[in-house]
Order: structure tokens, then sequence, then C-alpha cells
């Protein structure tokens, strides 16, 4: 009896050691894998989505991709493992992912009650109004009496209702179920504004017919600052996501791209030396090896460039930066600093 | 004087039949003029042909675009965005669609996979075929030839489950669900109509408790329940989860359907059976399965054509079957707005799959029926 219980203890003992081990050395793991496991959307257009031939790609793939570039010194070496607004966050406490890019809104709730560490913000996203030119309005002030395309059981659907109370205004929704669908409802005339998040706006926009037919209004009416997401309990593995997004756009920032950031290995700033790991031992600190910036830099580029290559003005998208801006030109976008 | 009086009593040649109930004319006639109600349905039913074939054969096929790069492109190339369909899009993507993301040079294995497949059901299912046992033994093992094929090992490269996707995905869930629901629904059905109580029980808590949960609730148990009652590291590979729910899930209908047929034959052949001297497995065997399975067998491949159905829900818990695929790929910024094409080839490829099908299984019960 006895031995039996020591047997089941120790069965138990060994379990939960396994647990353990798992948990705290997500570095380990996934240089021992030799490939990052990152949680993604099942579909955003300019954020993540498979090419043709099934490659994932993406403004929220690069950052993946900048991760696996820092850990293993080759940012081909991701997996997308792909779940759907319901499933991401058990995705990542089970495992199944290392990290999160996916679109994913901070909130308390998130970073509290699901257990998150979240590190920083890459996308500051906001509800915006898209109307028809034609329709003559100006901003989203002038809509009293629009009848609004919205998702239901959103939380768009609740800003929109406090926007409109707030400011004295009426409104008739027409509720709908996906982008697509409202696309053609907005496109059927059965709505004269669609109201969702800005980048969604830009992307049905683009879908449409004649795109210069119709404008994004300049209020943005809600706060989704999207990034990335670990699980508790890896400090190692969360400062290593933390810095890898603060080094795109520090690197923004000192003007290293990915075009010369071979010269600027040779550069008098200080800043730029420790952070290509020319100076100083910041990789090691991390865990990585010193270029790992370097790496990211090299191949997937610095914020800007993630930015312009995924949802900036010159892709069918057409996102202008906007918020995501660097402080320095009047955006949010902000790193502390690497030293 | 009429002709008839030259010719014998019952000698008379045939004539033919009255030229207005034959051939095109009779036809109409009998068919789609018969009564004033009639007329005005057909006169109708052209109405509606004439205003809506037209414009949806311009749009599916005359002024189709087949090659563009992106949407851009292909719109340009019509009269008006969005005039007409961009098949491009679909055909670019087409192999993505089919195979997902396995690996190109493998992908002979999942051609293969499914050659062995339609011999795998031809051979199993017809009667008068040379070697029927071998072909039988040989359907009854395509599954795990499948998941060798498939998955690799012993000799084959080994592919990640993770790499499946598509069709290919879509009918993995679908044909594991419905080959492996059968043999489990049967002993089910069998367990629930036994006479040794514990065995009873067990059987109607099962089927219960399965029919009495949506499938989606239990797609989510499988992708982020049992995550949490295995140790966190040790991964139980997703779709295996996913099969196992599936295939769970519709044993439980098959076990009710077949239950159906069991309760459908008359005392006298259980009675009769029994008095064969044969034993329950015997009796089950040779007389009475052969009969109740007959009987059930629209309500099997009822059960059949919605478990394939409801293979795409997979997609809510981010799984990529052809519909989760093909909603990732309109979110290719170069092809957005291209809804309308991709749903209608997907509801193509699940017509043609459930209307074979369903064919299938009307002859097969006009081949079994030999009546009472």
């Amino acid at each position: 009896m006895r031995q039996k219980t020591t047997a089941v203890l120790s069965a138990a003992a060994l379990v939960l050691g396994m647990a353990g081990t798992a948990q705290a050395g997500t570095l380990e793991d996934v240089q021992s894998r030799g490939v990052l496991r990152c949680v993604v959307s099942t579909g955003i257009a300019g954020f993540a989505q498979p090419d043709a031939s099934g490659v994932w790609g993406g403004f929220d793939i690069d950052f993946c991709r900048a991760t696996a570039a820092a850990v293993l010194g080759d940012a081909g070496k991701i997996e997308a493992v792909t779940s759907t607004g319901k499933t991401r966050f058990t995705k990542l406490n089970a495992g199944e992912g290392d990290v999160l890019w996916r679109n994913t809104t901070i909130t308390f709730s998130r970073d509290v009650g699901v257990k998150l560490r979240f590190h920083g913000v890459n996308y500051y996203d906001g509800q915006g109004f898209m109307v028809k030119k034609s329709l003559g309005v100006s901003s989203a002030s002038e809509l009293d009496g629009a009848s609004v395309c919205i998702q239901t059981g959103t939380t768009t659907e609740l800003n929109l209702a406090d926007y409109f109370s707030s400011n004295g205004m009426k409104y008739e929704p027409v509720t709908i179920e996906t982008n697509d669908e409202a696309r053609q409802n907005y496109e059927g005339d059965r709505c004269d504004v669609y109201t969702t998040d800005a980048s969604g706006l830009a992307s049905t926009r683009s879908a449409l017919p004649d795109p210069d037919a119709h404008m994004v209004l300049p209020e943005i009416i809600s706060k989704e600052p999207l990034g990335p997401a670990t699980r508790h309990g890896d400090d190692q593995w969360s400062d290593i996501v933390t810095w890898v997004l603060n080094a795109t756009i520090t690197a923004e920032e000192l003007g290293v791209t990915s075009s010369n950031v071979d010269e600027m290995k040779g550069s008098n700033n200080p800043e730029v030396r420790r952070l290509l790991g020319v100076d100083g031992s910041q990789g090691s600190e991390l865990g990585l090896s010193n270029d790992w910036a370097y790496q990211i830099i090299k191949q997937v580029g610095n914020y800007g460039e993630i930015f312009e290559r995924n949802i900036g003005v010159n892709t069918p998208l057409g996102i202008a930066r906007g918020l995501n801006a660097l402080w320095t030109d009047g955006g949010l976008i902000y790193s502390p600093p690497f030293r | 004087m009429s002709e008839s009086s030259h010719y014998a009593p019952g000698t008379h040649p045939d004539l033919p039949p009255p030229a207005r109930t034959t051939g095109m004319v009779g036809w109409v006639r009998g068919n789609l003029l018969s009564s004033p109600l009639n007329v005005a349905l057909t006169l109708l039913s052209i109405w509606l042909l004439w205003s809506i074939l037209p414009p949806a054969i311009h749009w599916l096929f005359t002024e189709a675009v087949w090659t563009a790069k992106d949407r851009k492109e292909c719109w340009a190339l019509m009269d008006a965005p969005r005039d007409a369909a961009c098949w491009a899009f679909i055909r670019g993507s087409f192999e993505l669609f089919v195979y997902g993301w396995f690996p190109e040079p493998e992908r002979w294995r999942v051609n293969l996979t499914f050659i062995l497949f339609i011999a795998a059901i031809f051979g199993g299912l017809r009667e008068n075929i040379p070697g029927k046992k071998y072909w039988l033994i040989f359907a009854a093992a395509y599954p795990f030839i499948a998941a060798w094929l498939l998955l690799g090992g012993f000799g084959l490269e080994p592919v990640g489950t993770n790499k499946l996707g598509g069709i290919l995905l879509t009918l993995v869930v679908a044909v594991t669900g419905i080959a492996f629901s059968l043999p489990i629904g049967i002993a089910l059905a069998l367990g629930r109509r036994s006479k040794l109580p514990a065995l009873r029980g067990v059987c109607v808590i099962f089927i219960e408790f399965i029919r009495g949960v949506p499938l989606i609730t239990l797609l989510f148990v499988a992708s982020t329940m049992l995550t949490y009652f295995l140790p966190p590291g040790s991964t139980f590979d997703l779709l295996m989860r996913v099969l196992i729910m599936v295939t769970l899930f519709a044993s439980a209908y098959i076990a009710e359907v077949v239950r159906g047929g069991l309760q459908g034959l008359s005392a006298g052949q259980y009675e009769a059976a029994d008095s064969l001297g044969l034993s329950y497995w015997r009796a089950h065997q040779l007389v009475i399965l052969p009969q109740a399975l007959k009987i059930s067998i629209p309500g099997i491949v009822n059960t059949f054509i919605g478990s394939f159905k409801d293979s795409v829900l997979v997609l809510i818990i981010g799984m990529m079957d052809i519909l989760g695929l093909g909603r990732a790929r309109l979110n290719d910024p170069d092809w957005l707005g291209l809804a309308p094409e991709l749903y209608i080839f997907i509801s193509l490829f699940f017509f043609i799959s459930c209307f074979s099908m369903s064919r299938y299984s009307l002859s097969l019960e006009k081949k079994l029926h030999t009546g009472h």
C-alpha cells in the first residue's frame, strides 16, 4: 500500500517536474526545437495571410520572423499556429505556441485575468468610420441620422452607441457578421457608414471597385493598442520579446535599415554600436548571440520597413503611419533606450 | 368498313401509339402542359431561367477572367470591376486549396492515397468482383495505409499533421469520422440493446451525452480543455484530438440510426435465428445485421453526409480546412474582395462530394432491395 502511494506520488512529481521545466525555459525549448511557433490569426488582411503557395506573410508575421531571427538567427524558422479570437489565449497558455503575435488588443482583463504578459504596442488601432465621398461628410460629428453597418456582439457596437449618444446624435444600426458581408451591404447602399477598427476599414476600402470614392473619417473613437503576448512565468523569454519589438523601433529611430545595417556597424553612435552588438554584451545578457538585433534588421528590417512593406501607403491597404509614426514624427511609437 | 375486319381476332399487328403521346411532344404535353396551372408554372419557369441564366453564364464563364496576377489586373480586364468572376484567384491558389502545406516533393503520396481511397470504396462495396475477400481486407486496412502514406514514418519522410490543409484536411477529417463511426456505432447500438445492465448503461450514457452536446462544444473541448488536463509541454496532436471527437460524435448518431434498423426488424426474425440454434454473434452476423443495416442505409448515408459537412466546423478552432484556408486566402491584400468566387468554388466541392454520396446510396439501396 505504502509502496503504491509512493509510486503514485513520484509519478505525479515527475509530471509536475516535467511541467515545471517545460514552462521555465521557453528559450531553450525554441532553440532545441529549432523552430519558433507563433500564435497568429487565421487571416487578417495585411497582418497575417497565406500567399498563393501557403507561405504566411504580413505585419504580425514579420514580427514573428524578427523574433525567430533574434532567437535562432534565421527569420525563416517559424511555424504559424493559426488561432481564432476564441482559441488564441488557450493555445498560448497551453504551450502550443511560444509567443502571440496576433492583432491582440491589450486590456486589463487580458493582462491580469487571462494571465498574459504584454510587451508593448506594435500597432495603435482604433475604431473609425468609412463613408462615401458623395455623402459630403468630412467629420463623424455630421453623421446624425445615418445608417451604420456594424458587427454584432463586439466592443465596436458599444463604442458606437457611446459615441453617438454622448454627441446627442441618432443612428440606425445595420447589423452584419463579417467584413465581407459588411462590404456587400455598404456597396449595395444598405448603410451610409461602415464602422470597425481603422486597419479593417483600410482593407475593406481597398477591396471596393473604386476605393477613391470612399474616405475614412479622421475621428477615431476607441483605443485598440495591439501588441505581442507571452505566458506568465518566464521572465527571460518576456524580456526577449519586449526587446525584439524595441529593437525594430530603435533601429528606425537611429536610421538603421536592412540595406544599410552593415555600414552602420561602423557608426560612431554608441547606441547604434550597442544595438548591433559591436560594443557591449546586451545579446548575451538576454541569453542570445550578440548580433541578435543585427539579424533582425538584416533579415526582416526596422519598424518602418515592416510597416511599409505590409500595410503602408504603397500596399493595396494604403494605411498612413498616423499614430504609428515614431514619437519624433508626431506618433506614439517609442522605445526605451538601448543602454 | 374498317381495315381491322381483314384480320382474324388476335392477329392485328401492334400499331404505334398516337403521335401526340410519345417522344418529345408527348413528354412536353404530359409533363409541362397537362393543366392550366402547369402551363402557368412552365411559363413562369421559362421566364425565370431566361432572366437568370444569361447573366449567370456571363458572370461565371463568358466574361470571367482566368489569368491575372492580382485583383486589380483582373478587374481591369472586365467591362466594369466585379462584372464577372475572377477565377484567376482560385486558379492561382488551387494547389494550396487541394494539398494545404503538404511538402511538394511528397505530394504523390496524397494522390496515391486518393486513388487507393476510390479503389477501396469500389472494391469493398461491389458485389460481383473477383477476389471479394481480399478487397474487403484491403478496405478495412485502408485507413491505416492512408495514415501511413500521409504522415510518413516506416521508410517515408515524416510529415507533421500541421502540414495538412485545404481539401486534404477536410477529407481526412470527414473520411476518418465516417470510416470509424460505422463500426463503433454498430457496437454502441448492439450494446444499447444488450441484456447486460452495465453494458447497456454505459452505451446509453455515452450516446445520450454525445447527442446532447453540440459538435462545436466537443471541438472546443478537444482544442482547449484537454490541454489543461495534460501536463504542459506534452503535446497531444491537435488533429488527433479533433479526429477522435468527430468520430465519437458521428458514432453516437450512427448508433441511433442502426438501433432504428434493429427495431424495425420483426420479432420473428430474432426468433427464427434463435430457433435455428445460432449463437448471439452468429445470429447477428447472418440474420439480424444484414437486414437491419439494409433498412438503415438512408439514415446512415444521411449521417455520413451530415458529418462530411460538419467537418468545416474545425475552422472555428483555427484549423485550416478548405473553408478556413479559403477564408485566410481572402485576406491576401492582392486579392481582397473576391469572396463570391471562393464560396462558389467551395460549394461546388461540397455539392459534388455530397451529391455523389447520395447517388451512391440510392444505387446501393436499389441493389439490395430484395423486398418482403
